[in-house]
Parts: structure tokens; sequence; C-alpha cells
């Protein structure tokens, strides 16, 4: 059974309604978050992992297992601190925009809440540069909760003082990295830093951090509220909870939708979108977790559940669940080759592999898009794909890596097909 | 990023920019920024300092600003940190205008979501009215930039122009917007799909119906 709108979070998705307090209060967010603080830490971590959570930026690792590596009590002083990743750049991502412009009090309540589970002292609330409009609606939507006595000293009356601040990054795709985050909160480059030590030992300022997505934060209150087991029917085992969609690209309708987990792409697309453009049998390939996942040829993905182990089933990943459609008309190999450049204009070039392997990839791409290139040249790029995975301090490189890893795999014949067509045109 | 680079630092580049010093209204947003962070953190407010600096370069050249040297230097004595730290992340940024731009910045997001909606021909819109890429036009109007993916993909193509979005562009949307904000006049922002209102499907949402009317509190439902 599909997903119903009684069982969806994010009842304000597109705006129709009001971001302010007054309405979010009467959309049941801020209703009686003291009592989900009474809870206490343990508990509500506890309440977090049994409702098989896995974290919305990308990764997808268990939220409540992340929270529970935070120090319990701050042997030498050191405070902990949250960062919320709202730096939203992922090609084909754009959910985080929708709850922070439309629900910004879900995210700022879902920062007390896992910053309280997490013993820490502030949330950083790291929003891309990019988003100007957004940033000035959580900026308001913060001084209405300090303004309500819901944030600050004594956050809701539960004697727990807890800060929130928003800091704007100003248009670098890496700090979507969470050490990277950590350097340019800091006022620094953002280049990612090497691990260990990982965040929750040394993360901002030398102190114990957890770095979440906006939409695992975003959720966890209504995951307290309605319980561990109401979150995790929804959902495959491994699986489990509901899950901002975002398609584009190819379909009649591109939109933003909160759906079940697993459900079908098929679905997704027939529910929501209206169908592919030219419909299903035009369908040539799908993204369908953002630019760094491998691309997944259309009859391998219009049956495929859309979640974390579906897509690996099918060499491809969940990603952010931004779902980029590919009809037949597209001009595949530009449309990856578009992606590398986008790597390599975002390599933060701190690690040789990435810095000169992304130019070095696009330009070799951009060179298979026209043919102009030898047979040989596409097990070369394979090879430099193969190297640069895998020996970077950060997964950029793996990210650059895995859209022409996905394109070769799968699209080969076609690559082949232009060289030959261009070897012929040379010899015209 | 390596294409990018500093205006160089001439007699002239001194002589307008040395004097810069927060207005009044930016003193206070400036002592707001450092006070987010730990003390002794201050640096951490080179970011937003940063941004707060080039807007008011561009209130000062009526346009959307950028950061002379002197003006680095000024957000560096102010957080007292080196000044090459500064410029290091103004150059790291790509928000920061490192070279002066025109009165609005037209930034066409060229990534492959919108590229797969069309964001070929918006270039080719910008350019056709004279804009060229990595420039300004004569007139000081136009800087045309292609940016990275923006995060508005399920309404693409867009264009960010300073501080809003336009999305769901065509070449005719798009010279409609540009035609207003040449005539001094404030476009609609956010989607120019008619009857869109911001990235649910085109016709209607096919979820949460209930929401368009009044604000629905689905509570009594659970």
């Amino acid at each position: 059974m599909s997903l119903q709108d009684k069982d969806r979070i994010f009842t304000n998705l597109y705006g129709y309604q009001p971001w302010n307090l007054d309405a979010a209060k009467k959309r049941g967010d801020w209703d009686k978050t003291r009592k989900l603080l009474e809870l206490g830490p343990d508990k509500i971590i506890e309440e977090i992992k049994a409702s098989g959570l896995r974290g919305r930026g990308g990764a997808g690792f268990p939220t409540g297992l992340k929270w529970s590596f935070m120090p319990k009590e701050s042997k030498d002083g050191r405070p902990s601190f949250l960062v919320i990743n709202a730096d939203e750049s992922e090609p084909g991502s754009c959910k985080d925009r929708e709850i922070i412009r439309h629900d910004p009090h879900k995210l700022i309540e879902g920062a007390l809440v896992a910053g309280f589970a997490m013993r820490a002292r502030a949330a950083y609330i790291y929003i891309r540069g990019e988003y100007i409009r957004e940033a000035q609606v959580l900026e308001a939507a913060v001084k209405e909760a300090y303004d309500a006595g819901l944030i600050g000293k004594n956050a809701c009356k539960s004697g727990y003082d807890f800060d929130v601040y928003v800091h704007r990054g100003a248009g670098a795709y890496i700090c979507g990295e969470e050490t990277a985050m950590i350097e340019s909160l800091e006022g620094k480059k953002g280049q990612p830093r090497l691990k260990p030590p990982f965040p929750a030992g040394a993360g901002l300022y030398g102190c114990p951090t957890t770095v979440n997505n906006v939409e695992s934060i975003a959720v966890a209150p209504t995951i307290l509220r309605r319980g561990a087991g109401w979150f995790s029917s929804f959902g495959r085992d491994n699986n489990k909870g509901t899950k901002l969609f975002q398609i584009s690209g190819h379909v009649n309708k591109p939109c933003v939708v909160e759906e079940a987990m697993s459900i079908p792409f098929s679905e997704l697309i027939e529910k929501h979108c209206g169908g592919i453009t030219g419909g299903k049998d035009n369908l040539l390939a799908v993204i369908p977790g953002g630019s760094s996942v491998p691309l997944v040829p259309a009859e391998q993905i219009w049956d495929a559940p859309m979640d974390f182990d579906g897509l690996r089933e099918v060499g491809s990943g969940l990603g952010t669940a931004a779902v980029i459609v590919m009809d037949k008309s597209t001009d595949i190999v530009r449309a990856i080759s578009r992606l590398s450049y986008f790597y390599k204009h975002e390599s933060c070039g701190q690690c040789t592999p990435c810095r000169e392997g992304t130019g070095w990839m696009w330009r070799v791409m951009e060179r298979l898009r026209t043919g102009d290139a030898d047979v040989g040249e596409i097990d070369m790029l394979w090879d430099v794909t193969k190297q640069v995975e895998g020996h970077t301090i950060c997964a950029l490189g793996d990210a650059a890596a895995w859209p022409i890893q996905g394109l070769i795999r799968h699209f080969r014949p076609e690559l082949e097909r232009r060289i030959a067509e261009n070897v012929r045109e040379a010899a015209e | 990023m390596a294409d990018r680079h500093l205006e160089p630092d001439t007699p002239e580049l001194r002589a307008r920019w040395s004097g810069f010093a927060w207005t009044k209204e930016n003193a206070a947003k400036a002592a707001e920024y450092v006070a987010r962070y730990p003390e002794g953190r201050q640096r951490s407010a080179v970011m937003p300092l940063l941004d707060l600096a080039q807007r008011q370069v561009g209130a000062e050249t009526s346009t959307q600003g950028w950061l002379p040297l002197p003006v680095m230097e000024y957000v560096a004595k102010y957080l007292d940190m080196p000044v090459i730290r500064v410029v290091e992340v103004a150059t790291f940024y790509f928000m920061y205008n490192l070279v002066p731009v025109g009165k609005f910045h037209v930034q066409v997001c060229g990534t492959t979501p919108c590229m797969l909606r069309g964001s070929d021909a918006i270039m080719a819109a910008c350019k056709k009215r004279g804009m060229a890429k990595g420039h300004t036009t004569e007139d000081g109007l136009w800087t045309l930039t292609e940016v990275e993916c923006m995060g508005n993909c399920a309404s693409a193509p867009m264009v960010q122009i300073n501080d809003d979005n336009y999305e769901d562009l065509t070449p005719e949307r798009l010279d409609a917007v540009l035609d207003a904000l040449a005539a001094g006049k404030a476009p609609k922002t956010g989607t120019q799909e008619p009857g869109r209102h911001t990235v649910e499907p085109v016709g209607g949402p096919t979820t949460l119906k209930e929401m368009v009317e009044a604000n629905h509190d689905y509570r009594k439902e659970w």
C-alpha cells in the first residue's frame, strides 16, 4: 500500500502554507517538545536506532548509531557540537531546500532533540551560500524559536541550554563533506581532513562533533512522537522509513515528493511525475541517487525498489534519492561528461589523484563525446577511474569516478560507435 | 577554480578602496556574525563577513559587489587574522567575486539536471542579448557566469540573478525576466511556470492536497 498523507512528515513540503512558528505549531511542530526531551538522551538514541533511520545525506549510515558515538560526558571540559549539513549541492538534489524554506521549524526542533540526545552545546546549520532566500527564512525561524523560548537558555523549559546558529557557505560543493564542512566553519578553505580522528572524537574546534544531513535531523521529532515502530513500518528491512524523492530530467512532471522507502521506480514515476517523456519505452537510463552514483539502464531500473539495497543490487545507490531521468533523446556521453566537468570544477585541489584526475577524466570524456579518441582509451579511462577511486582523502574522487564507470559499463558500444564514426569521418 | 584571479593591486585600487569601513548598519551585523562563534574563534566569521563586505561594495557601486584586496585586508584586520588566510578563503569559494561584476549577475546553471531540461537554450538566450561568459556587458548591466548545480533540479532549468532564483525557464520566460530587471522592475521570483506553486508536479500536487487550501493538521488522522 502506498504512503498516505497522514504518514507524511513534511506536510508543508510545497509551501502552500506559511513557514512561520504559528503555522508550524498548528501542523504539529514544537508540540510538547519538553516531553520528548524528558525521555532522556539514551532513550532518544535507542528510539532512533530502533526506527531504522539511515542518514539521508547520501552515505546511509544509521543515524542513531552515529549519535551514540558522542561522549556521554566531557572529561576535559570540551563541549560537543552538532553540525547540520544543509550544503545541498549534489547535482539532482533539491530536498533540503524545501525543508528549509517551507518547514524550517521541523529542522530547528530536530536540532534541539538531536543535540540534546548527543549532549551537544550548540548546533551550527551550515547552509549552502546559493540558498540565499532559504537562509533568510531559516534565520528568521531561528529567531522565532529563540523569542519563544524554544531554544537558547532553558530550551522549552527543559533546563537544557542549547543554541542554534546559521552559517552560510559561499559556493563550494566539497563543504558537503563533513570534515571539509568543519574546516569551513572554522573559517578556512573547505579541504577535507584525514580520518581518524573522526569528528565524534575531534571535530569542530577540536571538540566532539556529529555532522548530520538536514532531512535526518528534521524527521527525528516526528519519529519520537509517533514511535520507532511507526517509522519502521515503511520500507523493506534495512531500508526503513519515508523519504523525500527528487525527480528531475526527462519526466513529464518533475517534482519533489515524500514517499515510502522501497517504492518501485516505476510507481514513483507513474504516480507523481506523469511518466517518462515520450512513454516508458523512451527511457534510456536513470541516475537514481544524485550525480555521484552510477547510472542504471532503463531495463534494470524500471522495477527496482528505490532504497539503499535495491539500488546497490543494480550497481548504483540511493544516495540522496535525487533521481535524474534521461530519455532516448539524451546525449548520454555528454550528460556524464558534464558531471565530470562538475567534479573537475569542485575538486578542492588537496589530493593529487583527484585534482589532476578530475581534469584528465573530463578532457578524455569530452573527446569520447565527439568520438575523437582511440578505442584503447576507453580502457585507459576505466583504469584511471580505478586509480582515482579510493586514493583520496575524501569521497569526491570516488564520486568523480563512479559516473564514468557506470557509463563505460553500460554504454561501451555507444562510445565505440562514436569513435568508429569519427574515424570514418576523418577518412572521408 | 584555477581560472580565478585577483584584480591587480594598483595605486588606483588602493586609492578607491583603502578607506573601506563598515557602514553603521553593517558594523552591527558584523558584530552579530562574530558573536555566533565561541570566544577566540572569531575567525569562523570570515565567510559571513566577506559576504557582507561584498554586499557593501555592491551597494556602493550599484553592482552585485566584489572583493577588492584592500577590503579583504580590512576584514583580516577586523578578525585579527593574516591577510593571506582571508585571500585563501575568498579565492576558494566561488560566490566571492574577485573582479568587478555588473548590476545583475546572471548565473545560469549548466549541470546535467538543468542541461537535460534545456539550459543550453537558456545560455544561448543570454548570449543573444550580448552577454558573454565571464564578462560584463559594456553598459555594466549584466555579468554572465555558468554555475554548477544550484539545487533547483525539480524546477529546472534555472538562473540565479543576484539574490533570487528564476526557475522553469524557457528562453521567452528568461527574456521577460531580464527585460523586467533592466526596466527596474521586480519580476516574480521562483518558478515561471504558470499555475505552478513551487516543486509540486505541474498541474497540482499528487499528495497533501488538503494543504493547498488550508493549514491542515494531519495529527487527527494518526
